[in-house]
């Protein structure tokens, strides 16, 4: 292999498209105080670090609260008056000293758990991060198309956190009807204690949420569409910023579908209307409410439900499919294939949501029109793991942590992938609808794989944040314990599920056909605080390595050929120094013509005109 | 100072980003309502609704939101063609048009309530209520921005620029999306 020679700073200068950005002083306003650097910034970058870092926080928090309710599962019989300094009156503590967990409350965790991890880790967490920190380093923009509405959808997501996490120490407890917020608990104040207090806060919450991921979508999509640098045409771009541009347009249509439901859940609790309430008794008496449908509440709710979870996966899928290429040293496998696929399943996200409601009473003919969409999924994702895979084959593998983490996400993908085939069948979805069966599905290939995703992009793009490399050591143990304990919490779940075991169960010792399984819950919830312990490694290696890591000596550690990777180490505001770098070339050309990598910033040579030319 | 103000900061765009975004977030309120009027036709669909008619309110309100997007629209002429006099009462008229909207809205609202329609009854009176508030709600974004825009054309000097420019007419995007998505919800209620 040859290395190509070329310098950066020249070509720049040469090549690059000026656009009179260091004409005027503006780079004071956003980076002159500690306030506006570090906390109201406007800067892309210093707002993808709050992201990130307030998605660690909930990650942690969210993590602790399935520690805590893994604990009830696996040994209901003993005591949990050691909790009592963290939960209060939540644990109630017996003559003998026993403590046991409030029913409601594990509901709560529940619910809290699923919530925080969906929006508050995965989606603003992780798309927030990666949309922010690469949209407008590898695409040539000196920042977003608005700056200010991107540190407005950092707020936004920090305020709806606040709410939620007070809602934590209500009295009456956070809201518990679960993180799909189903009436009539979502709808009904009375309808138990978390429903009270707690939903009015949950909602409050979302819909401050969502304002921030329209905020945040609307300048990723304006960033992507319109500040390209010269020679960044659509089909040059790498493919973290195709899938930041479908995710962000998947949020932007399928958001507001769900403030539209949470607005009349709203009007069901506070102003007596009946959208999804019919004829509900409550404590003998019968409700004023009638005529309302919670299955209305259902589809409203899938129709942004669905394309969620595509909201959390693409932005993975596209960090891995980029690591993976720079770490294999081949170009991604497919790339068109790769694009189009995200475009299919992005399409197809919108219409199969009734997958979540075969068992909810929808007409069975129906439920047919969203299998066969349903199953039509697995082709665009097959396309995906098979380039992937290809992508892998014959490659000069490097690994790295981030590129174990990206091997992880594909094998995640494919197992948690081939579970929803079986549930995408109305027919198998009878038995396994609502057990731990769906639980091992979402957790793998979602949650998860997600992380897997975030993890591969964090240990990669560690360096352009801080200028430091994670340690790497800390780096693969933390990789082969996740690995092999994500496995061991969720496929035993696969076997519950089969069995017919329920989600969402304070206990199962006392029901005769699931005692047996005590056990196995023990085993799950031990790999579970294993897992645990092993992010709070992560976290460290995180935390220390900004300060002590290793630092980074080239602008282009990995030998990599996008943009960001010929910005200044210590990033400057607007990005690049002098002009803006022209693009000349596809993000993935590695071992091309026996050169290791070409940056996107290096002209064609003359053979390769011609070769272009004969394409024609 | 903005980064993408100027023309020549921008390379592959043809459409001001501010625009674009603008017309991202319409999209995005698009949705919110085919949402809610689709909830509406399944909702119908299951039964127990109640018929009722439509308020003259919001047929003469149609009216009246179609006039307030031609005075805008014209004023933006005027503006644009050196004519301050005529800009300036375009858009007073523009204003007061947009806040006759939502008043004979809410008697609209009254109206549907003195015939037995209440918020709280029958869901087909509640969805109308909920879709033409959150219709109100958007338009007040509407009248923020021609109150910025009035703040604009009475207190500074008299100047086209295009940052001006780019501004009126993002107001005016803005209401005409308004005006013709009430025209789409009207349609929507009747021909149900
Ligand atoms: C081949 C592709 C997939 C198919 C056919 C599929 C199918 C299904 C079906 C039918 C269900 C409903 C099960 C039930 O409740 O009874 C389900 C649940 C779920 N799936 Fe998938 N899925 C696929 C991929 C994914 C991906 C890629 C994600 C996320 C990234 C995902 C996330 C979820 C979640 C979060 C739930 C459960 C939500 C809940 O009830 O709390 N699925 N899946
Ligand atoms: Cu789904």
């Amino acid at each position: 292999m040859s290395v190509v020679n070329y310098d950066e700073d020249v070509l720049i200068k040469e090549q690059g498209f000026d656009d009179h950005f260091h004409d005027h002083h503006h780079g004071d306003k956003y980076q002159s105080g500690f306030i506006t650097k570090y906390i109201f910034s406007q800067d892309h970058k210093m707002i993808a670090k709050q992201f990130l870092i307030t998605g660690m926080m909930w990650a942690i928090i969210g993590a602790g609260m399935s520690i805590i309710f893994r604990l009830q599962l696996g040994f209901p019989e003993d005591s949990l008056a050691w909790l009592k300094p963290l939960l209060g009156k939540w644990i109630t503590v017996n003559d003998a000293g026993i403590g046991t967990l409030a029913p409601e409350f594990y509901y709560a965790l529940v619910t809290m758990h699923g919530t925080i991890l969906v929006f508050f880790v995965l989606t603003a967490g992780l798309s927030g991060t990666f949309s922010n920190l690469l949209i407008p380093l590898q695409v040539g923009a000196r920042d977003m198309a608005s700056p200010l509405l991107n540190m407005l959808s950092y707020w936004f997501f920090f305020t709806a956190g606040i709410i939620m996490f007070c809602s934590l120490f209500l009295s009456t407890g956070p809201f518990a009807g679960g993180w799909t917020a189903y009436p009539p608990l979502s709808a009904l104040p009375q309808a138990s204690d978390g429903s009270g207090a707690g939903m009015t806060m949950w909602v409050a919450s979302l819909v401050l949420f969502v304002v921030s991921v329209l905020l945040g979508g609307i300048n990723y999509i304006t960033t992507v569409l319109n500040l390209r640098t010269k020679g960044m045409t659509m089909w040059r771009m790498p493919l973290t910023i195709w899938a930041f541009l479908i995710t962000a347009i998947l949020g932007l249509l399928s958001f507001p579908v769900l403030v539209s439901a949470l607005f009349l859940v709203m009007f069901d609790r506070g102003l007596g209307t009946s959208f999804f309430l019919s004829e509900i008794f409550i404590g003998g008496e019968a409700l004023n409410h009638v005529g309302g449908s919670p299955v209305l509440y259902q589809h409203l709710f899938w129709f942004l439900g669905h394309p969620e979870v595509y909201i959390i996966i693409l932005p993975a899928m596209g960090l891995t499919s980029e690591v993976l290429s720079v770490h294999a040293r081949k170009p991604i496998f497919g790339y068109k294939a790769m694009v189009f696929s995200i475009l299919a399943i992005a399409f197809l996200s919108f219409i199969v949501w009734a997958h979540h409601m075969f068992m909810s009473g929808v007409n069975p003919f129906i439920s047919n029109f969203f299998v066969i969409f349903t199953l039509i999924i697995a082709v665009p994702s097959a396309v995906k793991v098979f380039n992937w895979i290809a992508t892998l084959y014959g490659g000069n593998i490097r690994f790295v942590s981030a590129m174990l983490f990206a091997i992880g996400f594909v094998s995640l993908f494919i197992s948690g992938g081939l579970t929803g085939i079986f549930l995408g069948n109305a027919a198998i979805d009878i038995q396994m609808h609502d057990t731990y069966f769906v639980v091992a599905h979402f957790h793998i290939v979602m949650g998860i794989a997600a992380f897997f995703g975030m993890f591969a992009g964090i240990y990669h793009w560690f360096p352009k944040m801080y200028g430091r490399f994670m340690n790497e050591t800390l780096g693969r143990i933390h990789f082969w314990g996740t690995m092999i304990g994500a496995y061991a919490i969720f496929w035993p779940m696969h076997y519950l599920g089969m069995a017919g075991v329920p989600r969402r169960y304070y206990r199962f010792d006392n029901f005769d056909t699931f005692s047996h399984f005590g056990q196995m819950n023990q085993f799950i919830t031990i790999a579970a605080i294993i897992v645990f312990f092993l992010q709070i490694l992560f976290v460290v290696n995180f935390f220390v390595s900004i300060w002590k890591g290793k630092r980074v000596a080239t602008k282009n550690p990995w030998g990599a050929t996008t943009l960001e990777w010929t910005t200044p180490i210590d990033g400057i505001h607007g990005n690049w120094p002098g002009n803006i770098p022209a693009v000349h070339r596809w993000a993935y050309d590695y071992g091309k013509d026996g050169v290791e990598f070409i940056p996107q910033i290096v002209p064609l040579t003359e053979k390769e005109k011609e070769n272009a030319e004969d394409l024609h | 100072m903005d980064l993408s103000v100027k023309k020549e900061r921008r390379y592959h765009s043809k459409i001001h980003p501010h625009k674009f975004a603008l017309w991202a977030g319409c999209a995005s309120i698009v949705m919110l309502f085919a949402a809610l009027t689709s909830a509406y036709i399944v909702r119908k669909a299951a039964g127990n609704w109640l018929e009722f008619k439509l308020p003259v309110q919001f047929f003469y309100n149609t009216i009246v939101i179609i006039g307030s997007s031609i005075t805008l629209q014209a004023s933006y002429y005027f503006f644009k063609k050196g004519n301050a006099q005529l800009y300036r009462s375009l858009l007073v008229v523009s204003f007061i048009l947009g806040m006759v909207f939502l008043g004979m809205q809410y008697s609209g609202w009254l109206a549907m309530e003195s015939i037995g329609v209440e918020l709280a009854g029958n869901p087909s009176g509640s969805f109308v209520y909920v879709i033409s508030g959150l219709h109100a709600a958007h338009l007040l974004g509407g009248i923020a921005a021609m109150i910025v825009a009035l703040v604009h054309a009475f207190v500074l000097k008299y100047k086209v620029t295009n940052q001006r420019k780019l501004r009126f007419e993002m107001t005016l995007t803005y209401w005409h999306f308004m005006g013709i998505l009430w025209i789409y919800l009207l349609l929507f209620f009747v021909l149900q």
